[in-house]
């Protein structure tokens, strides 16, 4: 269609195009700072050169990080809380979910079991005695403090439980004709038809465990047992060197710009992170008309 | 057709037992363990074995100066977001409307929703990089503008700013998503009707695509009220300095310190319930509000 436009039209339409890139830019650029400080030289950034391009490219700051045990070791150890995590959280959503699908009239006590969970969301006992709890029950330096205080996404259930009520009754009550019970229901009917939204949430999941630095930080008495994200808590932000005191490493740290060391560990904690979010902008779509819209 | 039968309801129970046990432990535990607000709670007598001093921490906490102090950065760092995390999304969200482009319309939204995804503590890595005063791209620039340099993380009087502006940096992304998926759902019909009564985009703009999205307006607004004490600890954590207390200090990071930090648990714990139970009726209002104002139910 072929439209005349006023002169005041195309002026806001330049002026559009452009305030919106810059906003792009404005989120893109810093990344691209940090991206380009990771692979400069050492001289090349102490004399203010980097901008938005590597200059005199280099990997030496990566190779480096690949040679530190630390990091390695802190990345293996957020890949098992990731699989751990996700599999504890998608378990109890789905599980927690669908009974609180159901109306009462199939359910006994469905409000209180409902109001159980949502309370959770409205009052919290705070910092002191989640940690003296988890501390109480010896998961202080194990895997599982990580998992279990926040195994029940109570936002996560809510969503899903939205999700399984909008899905066709007449499928479930067929099932039930068929002499199925609900365990049979769930896993043979209710999940493989709610599979998109199992897959954005676990999606989400995997971010959040990925991401997660709080817990690591303070249920880990020792640092060897911190996953990646609360390592690089400790390097990137609290700038903490006292690790690097081997000679071999202080050698190598003559020829490296400690800029270029942490913009090379804040790229590589980000990657799996930028790998999966562009997959989840779908979900906002759905996920918040699910989350706030009832008929 | 389902009849009440226990047979064929007990599946159901047994479904809600693991998450149940969980909550009961993780969530409800910690909410009995407030008890030791009101304890002089000593690790190795345990909360059964402490003696119980009433409402003196709350009393110790309430004659400290730096309580008034904390208590008034979070309330205006947390108002300051809410308003800017509302307006900042919503322009953005009208503007990428009038973009006919879809591969720009796309390209421009996964670009700024990306930081919404990323942790704080990358955020911060990166942010304590560029806003360095020496090194730092941001004050370089604005040298080069003939500005004077500004050591935007170590400045009380810039801190509390940097944190508004950073977050909605963060943030404004994924706010404008939710805004762009309420202007999808306005009825087509109603531009079709402005457009025969002679409105043009802005006079469209103003007339269907607002009044079409104040209710998710109206229902962001109230439910954000329940955040007011929410100054958003993993940001301030991760950026903070003890130069920056007297304006960047909040309830979260206070407690923090002074429980984890210093030991003094029963205090944190104090100051930790004051926070819950203020949020508590602050959210019960902002549901019910929302109840109201929006028909609002989240299950």
């Amino acid at each position: 269609m072929v439209q005349q436009y006023s002169w005041s039209r195309k002026l806001f339409v330049a002026f559009n195009y452009s305030i919106l890139a810059i906003m792009s830019l404005v989120c893109l650029l810093p990344l691209l700072n940090v991206l380009a400080v990771s692979f400069s030289s050492a001289a090349a950034i102490e004399a203010g050169e980097v901008t938005l391009w590597p200059v005199d490219f280099t990997t030496r700051a990566y190779s480096f990080v690949a040679s530190k045990s630390e990091f390695l070791t802190s990345m293996g150890i957020s890949v098992q809380r990731v699989l751990l995590g996700v599999a504890v959280n998608m378990t109890l959503t789905i599980l927690t979910a669908y009974p609180l699908s159901k109306e009462a009239a199939h359910l006994r006590f469905r409000t209180g079991y409902a109001w159980v969970f949502v309370f959770t969301m409205l009052f919290s006992g705070g910092l002191i005695p989640s940690y003296m709890i988890v501390r109480e029950l010896g998961l202080i330096d194990s895997l599982w403090s990580l998992v279990l205080p926040g195994a029940v996404p109570v936002f996560n259930v809510i969503l899903m439980l939205n999700f399984f009520r909008n899905l066709p009754k007449e499928l479930a009550e067929s099932a039930f004709i068929d002499g199925a019970g609900h365990w049979q229901t769930l896993w043979r009917i209710i999940v493989p038809l709610s599979m998109p939204s199992i897959a954005t949430v676990t999606l989400f999941t995997i971010v959040g465990h990925w991401n997660e630095w709080f817990h690591g930080l303070i249920y880990m008495n020792d640092p060897v047992h911190y996953p990646l994200a609360s390592y690089l808590q400790t390097i990137v932000v609290r700038l903490d060197m006292t690790q690097l005191n081997d000679p071999t490493a202080l050698r190598f740290l003559s020829q490296l710009n400690d800029r270029s060391l942490r913009a090379a560990q804040i790229f590589l904690g980000m990657v799996p992170v930028l790998c999966v979010y562009p997959f989840l902008q779908r979900y906002f779509m759905s996920g918040i008309v699910l989350g706030s819209v009832k008929e | 057709m389902i009849r009440r039968n226990w047979k064929i309801e007990l599946p159901l129970h047994l479904m809600l037992v693991p998450g149940l046990v969980v909550v009961l432990l993780f969530s409800y535990g910690p909410m009995a363990g407030v008890v030791i607000a009101f304890q002089n709670y000593i690790p190795v007598k345990g909360i059964f074995g402490s003696e119980w001093v009433g409402l003196e921490h709350f009393r110790y906490v309430y004659g400290l100066p730096e309580t008034m102090t904390v208590l008034r950065n979070t309330i205006t760092i947390s108002s300051m977001k809410i308003v800017s995390g509302l307006l900042a999304p919503l322009v953005t969200a009208l503007l990428l409307n009038e973009i006919g482009k879809r591969i720009f319309k796309r390209t421009v939204q996964t670009v700024i929703y990306m930081p919404h995804f990323l942790s704080w503590v990358i955020m911060a890595g990166i942010l304590l990089d560029v806003l360095s005063p020496t090194t730092g791209i941001v004050n370089r620039f604005m040298e080069w503008l003939g500005l004077s340099k500004v050591f935007f993380l170590g400045n009380a009087d810039w801190f509390p700013y940097v944190l508004v502006g950073t977050d909605t940096l963060k943030e404004f992304g994924f706010g404008t998503i939710v805004y762009l998926a309420a202007i999808t759902g306005i009825n087509p019909a109603l531009y079709e009707a402005a457009v025969l009564d002679g409105a043009n985009r802005w006079k469209q703009t103003l007339h269907v695509t607002l009044p079409g999205i104040v209710p998710i307006i109206v229902l962001l607004l109230t439910l954000s009220l329940g955040n007011v004490l929410n100054a958003g600890f993993d940001q301030v954590y991760n950026l903070y300095s003890p130069s920056v207390y007297s304006t960047g200090d909040i309830l979260d990071t206070y407690v923090y310190r002074i429980g984890l930090g210093n030991g003094q648990y029963g205090v944190a714990t104090a100051v930790g319930l004051f926070k819950s139970v203020i949020s508590l009726v602050l959210i019960s209002v902002s549901y019910f509000l929302a109840y109201r104002l929006a028909n609002y139910r989240i299950f």
